[in-house]
C-alpha cells in the first residue's frame, strides 16, 4: 500500500500547477467559456512545448508518462476549471487509439498527439445517452469497399475543434449481435458531418454531432469491425475517472476559496470562520474531497495496472460526483451572497461538477451498474 | 501510489482467515454478530478472553510492534488485515482498548520498566484493559476533568468517579487520566497518566446499562486508591499529550468500515433472500456499497501514514468520523430494509437475522459519540487540518 506520489507525479503536479495558475486565471477561465472553441491555439502550442499533450501517449509515439500522471495533471486542470479539448483528446481520443489502433494508426496519430499537431474526441451517446451498447443505432453500409455511415451522437466533448471524430456505429445494422460494435475514425471536416455545440449550463463544450451519408473506408476502422465495444467499455471507465480527477481538483479550489473568504470576512466582531457552525461545513467538505480523491486514486491505479477497473470507477464516479456537489453547495453556504453574483469564480465550477457527473455517466447510472457487482 | 497488498500479506490474510474458519464460534458466525453488539451474547466475556489468548498464542497481537518487545516489526497493515478478517468472521477477541491503545501508548511514551511489564500481557491476549477518561461532569472537554490524584511519599491516591468505562466490568488494567495539579493553566497542564490494576483495594465497578440493552460500559468508583508513582507513563503533568496520542490512535484501531461493509452484506443478502429488494433498495444499497469503499480508503491511509512512522491527527478524526458515521446510517437503512419486523427482537422466532437488525441500529446511536463525538472531530478537522480559527 502506498497512498503517496512518486517523485514523477509530484513533478508532474509542481509542472502542471504552477503552469495552470499563470496561463490560466480567471479571466481567461470566463473568456473561454464565451469563445466558440473553448480554448486558443497559442495555450495549445505552450501545453505541448511542454508535453502535456503526450501525457500517457507510449514513448515510442513521443509520449511520456503514463495514466497516473495524467490523472494528477487533470486535478490541477480541475483547480483553474479548464476547459479545452485537453480531456477528449488524451483521455478520449489517444487512449483509444493507443488499444484499438494498428502500428500505422497509432504511428500517424498519437505522434501528432503528442506534438500538439491534432485534437480528437469520441462519439458514442445518442438520444439516450446511456452508455450501453444498445443504444447505439448509428449506422454504417459497406458499399464497395467503403462504408458510408448514418447517425447522430449528443454530447460529444469539444467536436467542435477536434480534427479528427471517433464515431462508435454498427455496420450493416448488426444490431442482432450484441457485440456489433464498430469504431471509424474520421476527418472532422468530412462533408456530411455536421457539428453544432450545444447550448449547455456550464458552457462547456458538448456538441451534437450529426453523420449524413459520410463516406469512410475501412482503412478508417480502429480495432476489428464488430469488434470495438471493448475499447469503449475501457475508454468509459478511463473517462468516468479522468472526469473524477477534475472533479476533484474544482472542489478543491472551491474549499481553498472558501477558507481564504472563511478567514477574512468578519461577522460579529470575529472571522466567520471561527463559527463552528461554519467549521463543521468546511470539515464536512474537506472529508468530501480526501474521500473523493482516494477513490479516484485507486480507480485510477488499477487502470494503470491493466486491471479492470469497471467497479472501482464506477464506486469512485458515483461518490465523487455527490461529494463534490455537497462541497459546491457548501462553499456557496459559506460565500453568501457574493457567490451567487455572475461575477463570482464560484458558480464556474459549481456548474462545472455538475456537467461532469453526467459525462459519460452519471450517478444513476453508476450506481445501476454497481447494484450488479 | 499502490492500492494492493503485499503477497506477504495477502498470505497472512489467508492464513488469519483459515484459523477464524476453524476457531470462531458457529454461533456467533450463524447470528452474524458485530463487533459492537456482541457483548450482549450471555457467554461473550469467557468467549472474548478465550478468543483473545488463541489470537495472542499465534502471535497476531503484537505482530506489528518492535522486535524488542515480541513483535515482528511488520507493517500496522498486518494488524489491520487481523481486524478486517476478524470483522468478516463476526469473531470476538481484539482487545481494542489494550491492543489498540495502551500498547501504542507505551510504546510511545512508556518506560522501560513499563512495557516490560505490561506489553506481554497485551501480545498474550491474557491481560484486558480498560481506560477510565469521562466523567459524569466532563467528556467532550477532557481537559476539564476534575478526579484528583493527592501526591504522597510513594504514591497517588485517587479519589472520585469515571464513567463510560467499556469493559469496566472485567479488566484486569485500567489507563486512567486524573488531575495531578489544580491550578495548572491552562488547564491540560495539570493532567497524568496513571496504569491501575483493577484489583487495587477502593475500585468499585457498577454497571450502566445502554439504550440496546447491552452492558458494555461502566461507572468506577475510586475510593482512597493508591498508585505507586512508578506507573504514571510520560510524566508528572503530561498526561494530556499521552492521551492526544492515545486519542489519534484510538480513531484509528478499530476498522468500522468493515464491520459497517460486513453489516451491509448480511443486510442485502437477508433482502434477497426474503424478496424485498426493489430499485430504490438497490440504489442505496449501491450507494452505501461506494462509501464503504471510500470508508475504507480513508482508513487505510491512516494506516499507510502509521507505516511510515507517523501518526495520523485530524486524518484519523476524519476516517473515524465517516466509518462510524456510514455504519450508523447503514444501521437506521437496515430498519428500513426489514419494515415492520425490524421490530422484533431475538426473543422472537419471526425475527429477521436473529434480531440484529434492531440490536445493531439501537447501538448505532452511540456511533456519533463514543471515542470522541462527531462534533469534536469536525472540530479537529476544521481547526488542525484547515487551520481555521478557535473562538475560545
Amino acid at each position: 500500500m502506498d497512498f503517496g506520489l512518486n517523485e514523477q507525479q509530484e513533478m508532474m503536479q509542481t509542472l502542471a500547477r504552477d503552469f495552470l495558475t499563470g496561463e490560466y486565471t480567471d479571466k481567461v477561465l470566463k473568456a473561454m467559456v464565451k469563445d466558440e472553441k473553448g480554448y486558443t491555439p497559442e495555450l495549445w502550442k505552450k501545453m505541448a512545448e511542454m508535453n502535456l499533450t503526450g501525457l500517457s501517449i507510449p514513448e515510442q509515439y513521443g509520449g511520456i508518462g503514463d495514466f497516473l500522471d495524467l490523472i494528477v495533471v487533470l486535478e490541477e486542470m480541475g483547480r483553474v476549471c479548464f476547459l479545452g479539448p485537453y480531456f477528449a483528446t488524451l483521455v478520449l481520443g489517444a487512449s483509444v487509439i493507443a488499444g484499438a489502433g494498428n502500428e500505422e494508426q497509432k504511428k500517424k496519430y498519437l505522434t501528432d498527439i503528442a506534438e500538439g499537431k491534432i485534437k480528437i474526441t469520441l462519439a458514442i451517446a445518442e438520444s439516450k445517452v446511456k452508455y450501453d451498447i444498445d443504444e447505439i443505432e448509428s449506422n454504417a453500409v459497406s458499399q464497395g469497399g467503403f462504408y458510408v455511415l448514418n447517425g447522430g451522437k449528443l454530447f460529444v466533448p469539444d467536436a467542435q475543434s477536434a480534427d479528427y471524430i471517433i464515431c462508435a456505429a454498427r455496420v450493416n445494422d448488426s444490431k442482432t449481435k450484441p457485440e456489433g460494435i464498430t469504431l471509424f475514425i474520421v476527418e472532422a471536416n468530412t462533408p456530411g458531418i455536421y457539428i453544432k455545440p450545444l447550448p449547455t449550463v456550464a458552457g462547456d463544450k458538448q456538441c451534437e454531432v450529426t453523420f449524413e451519408n459520410v463516406k469512410t473506408s475501412a482503412k478508417d476502422i480502429l480495432g476489428e469491425e464488430n469488434g470495438g465495444w471493448p475499447y469503449v467499455e475501457r475508454a468509459l471507465q478511463r473517462a468516468n475517472v479522468a472526469r473524477c480527477a477534475e472533479m476533484v481538483g474544482m472542489a478543491e479550489q472551491a474549499l481553498k476559496l472558501t477558507l481564504d473568504y472563511a478567514k477574512e470576512r468578519t461577522a460579529f466582531g470575529h472571522p466567520i470562520g471561527a463559527f463552528q457552525s461554519l467549521q463543521h461545513r468546511c470539515a464536512d467538505m474537506l472529508v468530501d474531497i480526501e474521500g473523493s480523491k482516494f477513490a479516484t486514486y485507486q480507480a485510477a491505479w488499477k487502470i494503470n495496472q491493466g486491471l479492470d477497473a469497471a467497479m472501482e470507477a464506477s464506486i469512485a464516479k458515483a461518490f465523487v460526483s455527490n461529494a463534490c456537489q455537497q462541497v459546491m453547495a457548501s462553499a456557496h453556504q459559506v460565500h453568501g451572497a457574493i457567490g451567487f453574483t455572475e461575477d463570482h469564480i464560484l458558480h464556474y465550477y459549481t456548474k462545472r461538477t455538475r456537467a461532469y457527473e453526467f459525462s459519460f455517466g452519471g450517478v444513476d447510472y453508476q450506481l445501476g451498474r454497481l447494484a450488479s457487482f | 501510489m499502490d492500492f494492493a497488498f503485499s503477497p506477504e500479506e495477502e498470505a497472512f490474510r489467508a492464513q488469519v482467515a483459515a484459523f477464524l474458519e476453524k476457531e470462531v464460534p458457529r454461533e456467533y458466525r450463524d447470528k452474524r454478530l458485530t463487533f459492537f453488539d456482541m457483548s450482549a451474547q450471555s457467554d461473550w466475556i469467557q468467549v472474548h478472553r478465550a478468543m483473545a489468548e488463541k489470537l495472542g498464542e499465534k502471535g497476531w497481537l503484537s505482530m506489528h510492534w518492535p522486535e524488542e518487545y515480541g513483535g515482528h516489526g511488520v507493517s500496522p497493515f498486518y494488524r489491520l488485515i487481523l481486524r478486517e478478517e476478524l470483522s468478516r468472521y463476526h469473531s470476538p477477541g481484539y482487545d481494542s482498548i489494550g491492543c489498540g491503545i495502551v500498547a501504542p501508548a507505551l510504546l510511545l511514551k512508556g518506560s522501560e520498566e513499563q512495557k516490560k511489564q505490561h506489553l506481554p500481557g497485551i501480545a498474550s491476549g491474557k491481560t484486558i484493559w480498560c481506560e477510565t477518561l469521562s466523567e459524569p461532569n466532563h467528556g467532550s472537554d477532557l481537559a476539564a476533568i476534575e478526579v484528583f490524584a493527592k501526591e504522597e511519599a510513594d504514591c497517588f491516591v485517587v479519589n472520585g468517579q469515571k464513567i463510560w468505562t467499556t469493559n469496566g466490568h472485567f479488566a484486569d488494567w485500567n489507563a486512567l487520566i486524573v488531575r495531578t495539579d489544580r491550578e495548572a493553566s491552562p488547564n491540560y497542564r495539570g493532567l497524568t497518566f496513571f496504569l491501575v490494576d483493577m484489583k487495587t483495594p477502593g475500585i468499585t465497578v457498577n454497571p450502566v446499562i445502554n439504550m440496546a440493552g447491552h452492558h458494555e460500559f461502566n461507572e468506577v468508583f475510586f475510593e482512597d486508591i493508591r498508585i505507586p508513582k512508578e506507573n504514571i507513563v510520560g510524566g508528572l503533568n503530561k498526561g494530556f499529550y499521552v492521551v492526544m496520542s492515545l486519542l489519534d490512535y484510538e480513531r484509528t484501531t478499530d476498522t468500522v468500515y468493515a464491520i459497517a461493509a460486513t453489516y451491509l452484506k448480511d443486510l442485502e443478502e437477508y433482502a434477497r433472500e426474503n424478496n424485498l429488494l426493489n430499485p430504490f433498495m438497490e440504489n442505496q444499497f449501491a450507494r452505501f456499497k461506494a462509501e464503504c469503499e471510500v470508508a475504507r480508503l480513508l482508513h487505510y491511509r491512516c494506516t499507510w501514514i502509521q507505516s511510515q512512522g507517523m501518526v495520523p491527527n485530524h486524518e484519523s478524526a476524519m476516517s473515524k468520523m465517516f466509518s462510524f458515521e456510514l455504519h450508523q446510517r447503514i444501521s437506521d437503512f437496515g430498519m428500513e430494509v426489514a419494515g415492520p419486523y425490524s421490530q422484533l427482537t431475538e426473543e422472537s422466532a419471526l425475527a429477521p437475522m436473529f434480531g440484529r437488525i434492531p440490536s445493531c441500529y439501537l447501538r448505532s446511536f452511540a456511533y456519533s459519540l463514543e471515542q470522541g463525538t462527531s462534533e469534536i472531530d469536525r472540530d479537529v478537522i476544521a481547526q488542525r487540518g484547515l487551520g481555521l480559527p478557535r473562538l475560545r
